[in-house]
C-alpha cells in the first residue's frame, strides 16, 4: 500500500514541476503587468497635478515605443537619451524603450525580429538595398502621408537626404544624418613629405602616395579586414569612370558590371595596392584599427566618412585625435573618367519606422529631427544634419567641409554595398579584399558583382 | 503515448509473485529488475513523464528546427516574408560547387587535424604530470583550466589584441620587434591565419580535455602500476601499456568531442577574422554565417547548415561503430 501512496506522491510532485513548467510564460507575465502600471503611473502623476495636462495635448492612452539605435559612444549616446527622456516628459503617457546596439550585434537582431515580423517602431537604418526588401516585406510603415501632413516637417529635410528613405515614391523612414566619404589627411604628415596641396587628380593621388612613402610615412590606413573600408576604393573608381548613368543602366539590367569602367575601377585600385600603401597588417586589421592608426599619427590618411573626426579622435591613444593637423579633401578626379570629380559617394543614419508604429513613435521621429535637436546633434559632431537651419551648429570646419561638399554635388551616390541588395552588396565587399590580397583580378571582380546582381533582380 | 502503451504490454504475467516479495520500503535497485505488465506500466510511465519536459524541449528547439532548415534550403529566400520561390535541390548543388565551401571544408579538416594530433596530445601531457605529485599541481591545474572558464567572445577579443599588427599595440608583435624581427601579420596574413586562430582554439579547450583526462586518470587503480613498476616497467613503459589503454574510453570521448567542436567551431573565428582575409580562416560555421545574416540568402545558409548536419551525423555513425571496444575497467 505504502507502494501506491509513494507512487501517487511520485506523479504529483512531477505533475506540479510540470505544471509550473507550463506556467514559465504565466509567470513572466507579472514582470510585463508590473510594467503597464509603471506605463501608467506617470499619467496618473499629470492628472494630479491637473495644469501641464491641460495645456499639453490630451493626455492618450498609454503608448510604448521601441527605439533602436546604434549610437554606442558618447556624446551622442547621451544627447539620444536626453531627448527620449524630455519628450517623455512632456507626453507623460509614452515610455520609449531605447535598445541600445553595436553596429553588428544590431543587424544580426534585427534580421531576427524581422523573420518573426514584428520589428521595433523606430530603428537605426541606412535606406538602400536592405531598406528596400524591408519595405516590399511590408515590415516598414508608410509614413507618407504624415509627411504631407506636416509639410513644413517634410520641406525641412534635404531632398536627397529623405530620398535615401523612400522607396518607389513613398516614405518610411526619414534621415537624421548624410554626410560623405573623403579622404582624411593628416595635414602634418603631408608637409613632411613636401606635399604642398591635396591631390586633385588620381595620378597626382599616386604621386603623393609615393612621396609619403619616400619619407618613410605609412601614405594610408586602412582596416580590409572590414572589408568595407576598401569597398569604398572602388566604390568612387567606379563612380568616376562610370558616372551616374552606366550605374544606373547597370542596375536597371540595360547596362551590366561587366562593362570596361567597372573592370577599370578595379585595374586603378590594383595601381594603387600595388605601391603597398597601407599599414602593417591592414588585411587583418578591423575599422578600429584603421581610426587608431590614423588618429594616433600613423597613417597619413584614410578614406572615410564623415564620421572618422570622432571615431579616429576615440581610438586614438590620447583621446585626442589630430585636432588642427585633420583635413580633408574630396576624392580625386580620374582621368577619362565619365563622372564629374565633384560627385559624391556617401551615407547616412536615418530612423526606419516599423509596421507596427503608434502615431505616437512618428510624433517623437519628428521631434528628434526638429531644428534643435539636429543642432544638438550638429554642435556635438555626431553626425551632419539634414535640417535645413540646423547647419548652424556645425562649428568643426572639417564639418562644414563635408555638408558644402555635399550639398554641391550634382549626383549623390548611396555606398554601393548598401544601395546593392545585401547579398549583392556582400558579395561586392567579399570580391574588393580579393583585390586588396591579389587574390582576385579586376575582370574577376566586376563579374562577381554581374552575377549577383543579374541573380538578386531576376 | 503510443510508444508508452506498447512497450507497457509486452510483458504480460508473472506479477503476482514478484508483488508478495516487495519489501516495505522500495529499494530502487530491486525494483527495477521486476517484471509485470502492471508493475511495468506504472514505471514506463513514471519514465515518459519523467522525460516529457526534457522531450518537449528537445523536440521544439531541435528537432523542429532541423526540419524547418530542410524546408528552407529548398527556397531562395532572404528571410523577410514567407518563402515562395522554391528552387530545389540548386542550393546543395551550387555549395558543392563553390570554391569557398571547400576551403572552409579543407579548413575544418585541417583543424581536426591539429587539434586532433597536437591539442589532445598536449591536454594528456599536462594531465599526466598535474595528476601526480607534482608540488602545486593543484595550483596548475587550475591555471591550466581557467582558459577554458572564459567566454569565447573575450578570448577571441584577448588574442585579437595580442596579435595586433601595431607593435605598440600587439603584445606579440611587440615581443617580435624587440628581438629585432619585422612584425608578423598573424591575423592578416593568408599563410598564417588559420595557425595564429589555432593557437587560440587550443589556449581556450586544452584545459577542457586536460580535465577529462584527469578524470580518466583518477579511475586507473594504483595498484596496476604499482605492479607494473615492480615488474621493471620504466615509467615510459607504465604510460604506454597500462595508463594509455586504460584510458582508452576518456580518450575516444575526448576525440569525438574535439572533432564535433571542430566542425561547429564559429565564435572564435569570426569575432578574429570573420573568415579572412580573403577566406584563408573560413569554416563551416563562418560560411553558412556569412549566407544566412550577412548576405541574407537564408535558403543557401540553411543548406549549409544541413551539409554541417549532416557531415556530423556521419561522422559520428562511423565513430561510434569504429570505436566500439570494450572498456578495460568497467567491461562495457
Amino acid at each position: 500500500m505504502s507502494r501506491k501512496i509513494y507512487m501517487i506522491l511520485s506523479i504529483l510532485l512531477i505533475a506540479t514541476v510540470m505544471l509550473a513548467a507550463c506556467g514559465a510564460p504565466a509567470t513572466e507575465a507579472p514582470p510585463a503587468a508590473t510594467e503597464e502600471p509603471a506605463a501608467t503611473e506617470p499619467t496618473e502623476a499629470p492628472a494630479a497635478t491637473e495644469a501641464p495636462a491641460a495645456t499639453e495635448a490630451p493626455a492618450g492612452e498609454p503608448v510604448t515605443i521601441t527605439w533602436w539605435h546604434i549610437t554606442t559612444k558618447d556624446p551622442g549616446l547621451s544627447d539620444w537619451q536626453k531627448m527620449a527622456d524630455d519628450y517623455m516628459a512632456e507626453h507623460p503617457n509614452v515610455t520609449i524603450e531605447i535598445t541600445v546596439l553595436e553596429n553588428e550585434a544590431f543587424k544580426t537582431k534585427l534580421t531576427t525580429v524581422m523573420q518573426s515580423g514584428d520589428p521595433p517602431d523606430i530603428f537605426q537604418s541606412w535606406g538602400g538595398g536592405g531598406f528596400n526588401q524591408q519595405v516590399e516585406a511590408g515590415l516598414l510603415r508608410d509614413i507618407t502621408a504624415d509627411l504631407e501632413a506636416d509639410s513644413a516637417w517634410r520641406d525641412s529635410f534635404a531632398p536627397g537626404a529623405l530620398g535615401v528613405y523612400s522607396y518607389q515614391g513613398k516614405n518610411y523612414g526619414v534621415p537624421w544624418d548624410m554626410g560623405m566619404v573623403g579622404f582624411w589627411y593628416n595635414k602634418a604628415l603631408f608637409e613632411q613629405a613636401g606635399i604642398d596641396s591635396p591631390p586633385a587628380t588620381w595620378t597626382e593621388f599616386l604621386e603623393d602616395v609615393q612621396k609619403l612613402k619616400d619619407a618613410g610615412i605609412t601614405p594610408i590606413a586602412i582596416g580590409e579586414g572590414d572589408k568595407w573600408p576598401g569597398m569604398h576604393f572602388w566604390n568612387y573608381l567606379a563612380t568616376r569612370l562610370c558616372g551616374q548613368e552606366k550605374f544606373e543602366a547597370a542596375m536597371a539590367r540595360t547596362g551590366s558590371f561587366t562593362d570596361p569602367c567597372f573592370v577599370e575601377a578595379g585595374v586603378k585600385l590594383q595601381e594603387l595596392v600595388a605601391l603597398e600603401p597601407f599599414q602593417e597588417g591592414f588585411l587583418g586589421a578591423v575599422h578600429d584599427d584603421m581610426q587608431a592608426a590614423f588618429g594616433n599619427g600613423k597613417a597619413a590618411m584614410e578614406l572615410s566618412g564623415q564620421w572618422a573626426p570622432s571615431t579616429s579622435k576615440a581610438n586614438s591613444a590620447d583621446q585626442q585625435g589630430l585636432g588642427e593637423n585633420l583635413g580633408l579633401f574630396g576624392f580625386p578626379a580620374v582621368e577619362g573618367g565619365a563622372g564629374a570629380g565633384t560627385d559624391v559617394v556617401g551615407g547616412g543614419n536615418g530612423f526606419a519606422i516599423g509596421k507596427n508604429a503608434e502615431p505616437e513613435a512618428i510624433d517623437f521621429v519628428k521631434y528628434l529631427t526638429s531644428v534643435e535637436n539636429q543642432t544638438i546633434i550638429a554642435a556635438n559632431g555626431s553626425g551632419i544634419p539634414v535640417v535645413k537651419g540646423a547647419e548652424t551648429g556645425l562649428t568643426d570646419p572639417n564639418m562644414l567641409t563635408v555638408q558644402e561638399t555635399f550639398a554641391a554635388a550634382d549626383y549623390f551616390q548611396l555606398y554601393y554595398d548598401q544601395f546593392l541588395p545585401p547579398a549583392t552588396g556582400s558579395v561586392l565587399n567579399d570580391s574588393v579584399q580579393g583585390l586588396f590580397a591579389g587574390t582576385l583580378t579586376p575582370e574577376e571582380v566586376a563579374q562577381a558583382v554581374e552575377d549577383s546582381v543579374a541573380q538578386e533582380t531576376q | 503515448m503510443g510508444f508508452v502503451a506498447l512497450v507497457g504490454a509486452t510483458k504480460p504475467g508473472k506479477k503476482s509473485r514478484h508483488m508478495q516479495q516487495l519489501p516495505a520500503i522500495p529499494d530502487v535497485l530491486k525494483l527495477k529488475r521486476v517484471s509485470g505488465a502492471p508493475r511495468q506500466l506504472q514505471d514506463t510511465l513514471l519514465i515518459a513523464l519523467f522525460l516529457l519536459p526534457a522531450l518537449i524541449l528537445f523536440l521544439l528547439f531541435v528537432i523542429y528546427p532541423i526540419f524547418r532548415s530542410i524546408y528552407f534550403s529548398m527556397f531562395d529566400w532572404n528571410g523577410l516574408g514567407p518563402a515562395v520561390d522554391f528552387v530545389g535541390l540548386q542550393n546543395f548543388k551550387d555549395i558543392l560547387t563553390d570554391k569557398v565551401f571547400l576551403k572552409a571544408t579543407s579548413n575544418v579538416l585541417l583543424i581536426i587535424i591539429f587539434s586532433v594530433g597536437a591539442q589532445l596530445p598536449l591536454a594528456l601531457a599536462l594531465a599526466v604530470m598535474v595528476g601526480r605529485d607534482l608540488p602545486g599541481r593543484g595550483i596548475f591545474r587550475t591555471i591550466f583550466f581557467m582558459p577554458y572558464v572564459l567566454s569565447e567572445i573575450n578570448v577571441a577579443i584577448m588574442w585579437m589584441l595580442l596579435y595586433n599588427p601595431d607593435p605598440d599595440r600587439g603584445l606579440l608583435n611587440a615581443l617580435v620587434v624587440s628581438l629585432g624581427g619585422e612584425t608578423i601579420g598573424w591575423l592578416s596574413s593568408t599563410n598564417l591565419v588559420l595557425f595564429s586562430i589555432f593557437i587560440a582554439l587550443t589556449w581556450k579547450y586544452f584545459g577542457f580535455h586536460m580535465l577529462l583526462y584527469l578524470a580518466g586518470l583518477q579511475n586507473i587503480p594504483q595498484e596496476l602500476e604499482e605492479a607494473a613498476t615492480i615488474d621493471g616497467a620504466n615509467s615510459f613503459q607504465n604510460f604506454y601499456y597500462i595508463t594509455l589503454p586504460l584510458l582508452g574510453s576518456t580518450i575516444r570521448t575526448s576525440v569525438y568531442l574535439s572533432v564535433l567542436g571542430s566542425i561547429q567551431q564559429f565564435i572564435l573565428v569570426w569575432i578574429m577574422t570573420k573568415g579572412g582575409p580573403v577566406n584563408a580562416s573560413e569554416t563551416l560555421a563562418t560560411y553558412m554565417y556569412r549566407f544566412g545574416f550577412v548576405r541574407f540568402q537564408l535558403g543557401y545558409g540553411s543548406a549549409v547548415a544541413i551539409y554541417m548536419f549532416l557531415l556530423c551525423l556521419i561522422f559520428s555513425l562511423i565513430y561510434q561503430r569504429l570505436t566500439r571496444q570494450p572498456d578495460y575497467l568497467t567491461g562495457l
